[in-house]
């Protein structure tokens, strides 16, 4: 019986080649843009720009490359500092290229942190209801329905409304919203993954539930909710730009892209630019992230590569 | 049968359980509002009296579980209070304008279905080929869209560029047939042009299987045409998902409404609520908020009912 093991050993490589997938030149071109847009919203403080509300008078609405300066008020005599627009300025003559930058500062913030909100709270209470099934997972589902049952974005305005329109206010209604669908996705892979055996020869053994839980089942459902979490990325970037388009956003003077687009859009006619740089900045981002979450979805499981 | 029907009754009891929550979360976010509506109702220069008095009228002195069922009281008598700003019962205000957000609905997703079905089938009958690859990434694309993006570009060609039809103003139903289609096709086709693609991508990979069952084989060896087995044949049974997804997609349209309302000036249900949101105006905005929702739940639990009723597979599955 030794020897037949030994002699399988031989046969079976101790470490199964490891199946190359590609990702693909849209998934690394995705990660670029990522890693662009994420730098310049870390270092804008430090780029040379603009502040992104200092007002252009001279330079209203003006075409990208215009060469603008800003008079300070408070040293009229001494020369102003001339730069060039590179993307125009917007109708108040405020710089766009600055206020992109910091946009994306918004717009990134909000994208990366609700996620991860929905990702530890609808995570646990997934894995719990899919582990312990019975009573608590009709509780926990139960509650996660009638979260769903709203609409999402009467909900959110809701929220904003009543809690009034701050960052903290919004990334706090975002990440709840995104609660019960984290929670689907884990309830439905923890299911899964409690059939296997691995799961029953750890309970055998004696170990504790929190152990199983989070040292066996917990690794096994992260890829599938991390994926889950880029398209909520997406998401949410887009939620966020509606509603600051809508003006519930983050309040002004401080950019973000929806609210950029919206004020873009009064002068849609003579100074499009102004709309449609964030709109092109915005749709990159997302598409950044469908892409990057697509193919790494098309990795850990081929079977949802579909839909 | 019995099954049936207490699976039906066990979503009547869901459906009220929820509703319940509903109202229960649409009141206290009203009570639970930061400051004292009737200081906001007053104004600036109130006197403690009429604040008083204004608390007396709307019974805001009372705990809060009387105030709740006085409220509730109100609301199944279709009473839901009048206007802080102009006096206007939120009832009448909401009616007078559900034609115009329910016919934006009905548009935008009879336009989304004329773009999906023909290319979905297209896309599953030339399933790999290249025409189905830039399908689906174009719709990919438009995946990265969202609703305000793509009206705010739908004005910029067909408003501004070339001037085909109006970006704002609309005329209503009564006023001039025409007229009132014409101001609905671009805030339609906005909806329309978010929403077609995941018609599209859930009819492609049901058509797909579909196209591998014996009776197409048969079809084809019959040697019925290809548009006829594609849409006589295969249409029908590849069309379940697609109904339930059109029954999931209420919610985004509510949302896209509430948007694309607001970018076209739409005097719709969501332009209500935004306006109202932007006024203080909170009557209103808890009627709105009430009312779409109770119609979004409503709706989403007749769709669920529907389609249990229409698929034999769900109905035998919901019955254990």
């Amino acid at each position: 019986m030794g020897i037949h093991l030994k002699q399988d050993t031989n046969i079976i490589p101790d470490r199964p080649k490891p199946v190359h997938k590609r990702l693909g030149s849209s998934f690394w071109l995705s990660i670029i843009w990522i890693i662009f847009a994420v730098l310049c919203a870390i270092t804008a403080d430090l780029l040379p720009l603009q502040e992104y509300d200092a007002m252009d008078w001279m330079n209203q609405a003006a075409p990208p490359g215009t060469t603008g300066s800003i008079q300070t008020s408070s040293s009229v005599e001494s020369a102003p500092n001339s730069f060039v627009h590179f993307f125009g300025t917007d109708t108040m003559g405020r710089d766009i290229l600055s206020r992109l930058i910091y946009g994306a500062r918004i717009s990134l913030l909000v994208g990366l942190i609700t996620p991860v909100i929905g990702l530890v709270i609808g995570g646990t209470l997934g894995m719990l209801a899919g582990f312990y099934r019975g009573h608590l997972d009709g509780f926990i589902m139960a509650i996660m329905d009638t979260i769903l049952a709203f609409p999402g974005l009467v909900l959110l305005l809701a929220i904003t409304f009543y809690l009034g329109q701050n960052l903290t206010n919004i990334i706090l209604a975002l990440g709840f919203l995104t609660i019960p669908s984290f929670s689907r996705v884990a309830r439905a892979n923890t299911l899964a993954i409690s059939q296997r055996d691995f799961i029953k020869a750890s309970q055998m053994i004696g170990q504790n539930d929190a152990y199983i839980l989070f040292r066996d089942i917990l690794p096994n459902i992260i890829p599938q909710l991390a994926v889950y979490a880029l398209f909520v990325v997406s998401f949410m970037i887009i939620a966020e730009g509606t509603l600051s388009f809508l003006g519930l956003g983050v309040p002004a003077p401080v950019p973000s892209w929806g609210g950029m687009i919206a004020e873009g859009k009064e002068v849609l006619g003579e100074a499009s630019y102004i709309s449609f740089f964030p709109a092109l900045a915005m749709f990159l981002t997302v598409l950044s992230f469908n892409l990057v979450g697509d193919a790494l979805r098309g990795i850990i499981d081929p079977k949802d590569g579909q839909l | 049968m019995k099954n049936t029907i207490t699976t039906g009754f066990k979503k009547s009891i869901r459906l009220f359980g929820v509703l319940f929550a509903v109202t229960v979360i649409t009141f206290i976010m009203m009570d639970a509002l930061p400051g004292n509506v009737a200081y906001e109702i007053a104004g600036e220069d109130a006197t403690m009296q009429d604040i008083e008095a204004i608390e007396q009228e709307l019974g805001l002195n009372k705990p809060v579980m009387i105030r709740y069922a006085m409220w509730l009281k109100n609301v199944a008598k279709g009473n839901l209070g009048v206007s802080f700003r102009n006096e206007e019962p939120v009832l009448d205000a909401i009616l007078s304008r559900l034609p115009v957000t329910l016919e934006l609905m009905v548009l935008s997703q009879l336009l989304a279905l004329a773009l999906a079905v023909p290319l979905g089938v297209i896309c599953a009958f030339k399933g790999g080929k290249v025409i189905d690859k830039v399908l689906s990434s174009i719709s990919f694309a438009m995946m990265s869209i969202p609703v305000f993006v793509m009206g705010v570009v739908l004005i910029y060609i067909f408003a501004i560029k070339l001037k085909w039809f109006p970006a704002t103003g609309y005329i209503p139903f009564s006023e001039s047939f025409r007229g009132n289609i014409r101001s609905f096709i671009l805030p339609a086709f906005c909806i329309a042009m978010v929403e077609w693609v995941a018609f599209m991508r859930v009819l492609r990979s049901d058509m797909i299987a579909t196209l591998q069952e014996d009776f197409i084989l048969m079809a084809k060896s019959k040697g019925l045409t290809t548009s006829h087995i594609l849409f006589k044949h295969a249409l029908r049974p590849s069309s379940l998902t697609l109904i339930t997804i059109l029954g999931i997609h209420i919610g985004h349209l509510i949302g896209g409404a509430v948007v694309v309302e607001t970018i076209f000036a739409l005097p719709g249900i969501g332009r209500l609520l935004i306006s109202s949101i932007f006024s203080r105006d909170f009557a209103m905005v808890q009627g709105c908020i009430l009312i779409i929702t109770i119609g979004y739940v409503s709706v989403n639990f007749l769709v669920d009912y529907v389609y249990t009723v229409l698929d034999p597979r769900i109905r035998i599955s919901g019955m254990d």
